[in-house]
């Protein structure tokens, strides 16, 4: 299960849009809850206008059976008071369908970072023990970065860290229950801050398919890089995130 | 304001239930006693046709009580040949289109139907990257995802207050297999639309 965290620049959710689009996934289900503000739209990653018409709600589950992947996207924010039973509600449906991982796309706020985050690769990644068990060996062959823990009492005491993940929503929540739960589940994250944040969505969804392989990196012939960026698919939706056209009488 | 002239009147109608509810944006400050002129919602009946429902909703249902709005309500009714049709406003600055706003020629009309809605609609569709929110919103998803017939029709407006051509707008809905058989007089309604207009200069109708 590949889902988002509402976070800082919505990174995650973006991310998701880009995996959705780009694999052209079938939308299999709503994840109809009361916890997320009610929004509805036609589809989003409408190709023509034959299939523009559909209807889309805040929170859908789309699946892709070749790959074994099935996404959740959230489109809204949380209510107020209603985090805790939404990580209630999804990680019991992680459960009962036998999921085998979770995948959680998300972000941090970037002003946070301490000296040593500020240099070097902005995305971390976070695995629970028993993930950590199976794939913990491929992130040190990937030379990913795991998320630093933080001191609790900064400035009094350095020695007892806890994980902190500012500006990340539920992340830290889902994360922490999976622990318990023996769940497993990765997190994947970048620092960034609210702007643009196409460039932040194309960085996380690229850092993903270093693991998941989602979509083949074609090597490009100019720069030799592996970089994907130029083969995922912005969906329809993404036009005019930062408002209309300008009226001609402004000039 | 449009079923109010158009369609609702008190010989065809009676009032056979209300939603009470409070939110910082309602004006009235007692919510126990409640009136017909009450901002809240109320649910008119059509007294030849027990079947058919109408809810006057003139009051800001907040994020946190859309949930259990629709489950009250909808909890009332049977699903089994149900059909949900919506109307609403909402401000023109709203609208995402690669012109500006200043262009375009408001107020004007569209709409979204669930999966299970079959009917013609009578304006386009809102076109992505639009969306809806709030109650008409909740309303829909709710009938999306337990395959209930619904449309909503999302009226954008460049006027805050009451006025003649923004409730004009929804007249093509008037022409619908839903409204054609409830529509009063036309000529009546007009009237009736031009007297709600004067008695409402201080009345804030939630738009």
């Amino acid at each position: 299960l590949l889902q988002p965290a509402v976070s800082v620049g919505n990174v995650g959710q973006l991310a998701i849009d880009l995996v959705i689009s780009t694999l052209n996934m079938t939308k299999v289900g709503y994840f109809y809850t009361d916890c997320l503000v009610p929004m509805v739209g036609n589809n989003p990653y409408a190709t023509a206008e034959e299939n523009s018409m559909e209807l889309s709600i805040n929170a859908e589950v789309y699946s892709l059976p070749s790959k074994k992947l099935v996404v959740l996207q959230i489109r809204s924010p949380f209510i107020k008071n209603k985090y805790r039973p939404f990580c209630q509600a999804l990680l019991s449906w992680v459960e009962s369908s036998k999921c085998a991982r979770v995948v959680l796309l998300s972000s941090s706020h970037a002003y946070q970072r301490d000296d040593e985050q500020l240099l070097g690769t902005p995305l971390r990644y976070l695995l629970t023990p028993d993930l950590e068990k199976a794939v913990g060996g491929l992130m040190q062959e990937l030379n990913w970065k795991e998320m630093e823990k933080v001191a609790a009492y900064p400035g009094i005491n350095d020695k007892e860290k806890v994980l902190h993940i500012p500006g990340g929503g539920i992340t830290k929540r889902l994360f922490t229950e999976s622990c318990s739960k023996g769940i497993q589940m990765a997190v994947l994250l970048k620092f960034c801050s609210e702007g643009d944040n196409i460039p932040d969505a194309f960085i996380l969804v690229n850092y993903l398919n270093e693991w998941l392989q989602l979509i083949k990196n074609e090597v490009s012939d100019s720069n030799n890089s592996t970089d994907a960026s130029s083969q995922w698919k912005i969906p329809s939706s993404w036009r005019l995130l930062f408002g209309n056209g300008l009226p001609p009488a402004l000039f | 304001a449009f079923l109010s002239c158009f369609i609702l009147d008190s010989v065809c109608w009676e009032v056979v239930g209300v939603v009470k509810l409070w939110n910082e944006w309602c004006r009235t400050t007692n919510a126990t006693n409640v009136l017909p002129t009450d901002s809240f919602c109320l649910f008119y009946q059509l007294i030849s046709d027990p079947t058919v429902l109408l809810c006057q909703c003139s009051c800001y249902v907040a994020e946190d009580q859309q949930f259990q709005w629709l489950e009250k309500v909808f909890g009332c009714m049977r699903k089994e040949g149900l059909q949900v049709t919506i109307l609403s406003t909402c401000p023109v600055a709203d609208y995402k289109t690669q012109e500006s706003t200043l262009t375009l020629p408001s107020p004007f009309l569209k709409a979204l139907k669930t999966k299970e809605f079959k009917e013609p609609v009578c304006c386009p569709l809102l076109e992505q990257p639009n969306i809806v929110r709030d109650l008409p919103a909740a309303v829909l998803s709710y009938c999306q995802v337990w395959q209930i017939p619904a449309v909503l029709y999302q009226c954008y407006t460049d006027v805050i207050k009451l006025d003649t051509i923004t409730v004009e707008a929804f007249k093509p809905l008037l022409s619908s297999r839903v409204l054609k058989s409830l529509v009063k007089d036309v000529s009546e309604s007009t009237k009736n639309l031009k007297k709600l207009l004067t008695t409402n200069e201080t009345h804030n109708i939630y738009i």
